[in-house]
């Protein structure tokens, strides 16, 4: 099991899972979002994984979002959210 | 590494060339170039640093910046998949828009990574043969010889980015 770094924010209800890249900047002003948003989520860079846990974690991205483009946020173990599409992530976690 | 404002200066000759321009937004344009700088450190290549990826050139091919999908995207949407190189419509239109869909096929990463001595161009340099016509697939300038040049003298893409062109098709 791959770990994941949580950040904690005021906002709680949702379980909110955001699959980025350390390279790319839309995932960043995504993950920037949350934190304004104070929102308590957990996060994984997939290109700093190597071997299998890049392996393990590709397979979870490709469950929710089969094109594995990011960033991939999964609300829920349900909801995905693809790319920094702010109004909807909004509208999802308000 | 090299600084972000190098990698710039190399990004905006490309972009000139080719008659795009650079996203006027600072912040996304100096976040990609930050990513692509990133990955020249440490892949050895310019990996679109919006796309997921192993880190094998071979396979990332078609997702060096500037990628296979850039001129298709910038004619479709006004800008690349990164919203690094954009348009001038793109520019008057004046908002970002939403996100644009992946023009990449998924058959391009999820088949086996070809290994690198399949990969057209790379390995070890073919003797030197009949001549060919190659063809930049980045700029497409083209030269006529036995093998394909190590970079391209016009916009330095390196040797595999060059494809054999038929003249007759």
């Amino acid at each position: 099991m791959v770990s994941t770094t949580t950040v904690n924010g005021k906002h709680s209800k949702h379980d909110v899972m955001l699959y980025a890249l350390s390279t790319c900047i839309w995932c960043k002003k995504t993950k920037k979002l949350l934190d304004t948003m104070d929102v308590k989520y957990d996060f994984i860079w997939v290109d700093q994984l190597a071997g299998q846990d890049e392996d393990d974690v590709m397979k979870q991205v490709k469950k929710h979002n089969p094109d594995c483009t990011v960033p991939t946020m999964v609300i829920d173990g349900k909801t995905c959210i693809v790319g920094f599409k702010e109004p909807e992530i909004k509208k999802a976690l308000s | 590494m090299r600084s972000g404002r190098e990698v710039e200066a190399d990004i905006r000759a490309l972009a000139d060339e080719d008659g795009y321009y650079l996203n006027p937004d600072r912040e996304i344009t100096g976040g990609i170039i930050e990513g692509i700088a990133a990955n020249e450190e440490r892949l050895g290549y310019w990996r679109c640093p919006c796309r997921m990826s192993n880190g094998d050139r071979a396979q990332d091919i078609d997702i060096i910046c500037p990628c296979a999908y850039r001129d298709a995207d910038l004619e479709d949407y006004g800008r690349c998949y990164c919203a690094l190189y954009v348009t001038k419509e793109y520019l008057d239109r004046g908002s970002p828009g939403d996100p644009i869909p992946e023009r990449r096929p998924r058959s391009k990463w999820e088949k086996p990574s070809v290994s690198p001595s399949a990969a057209p161009g790379a390995g070890k340099p073919a003797a030197a043969g009949p001549i060919k016509v190659w063809r930049c697939e980045v700029c497409g300038y083209l030269c006529a010889r036995a093998d394909a040049p190590a970079v391209c003298p016009i916009c330095r893409a390196k040797k595999d980015r060059f494809e054999e062109f038929d003249l007759q098709r």
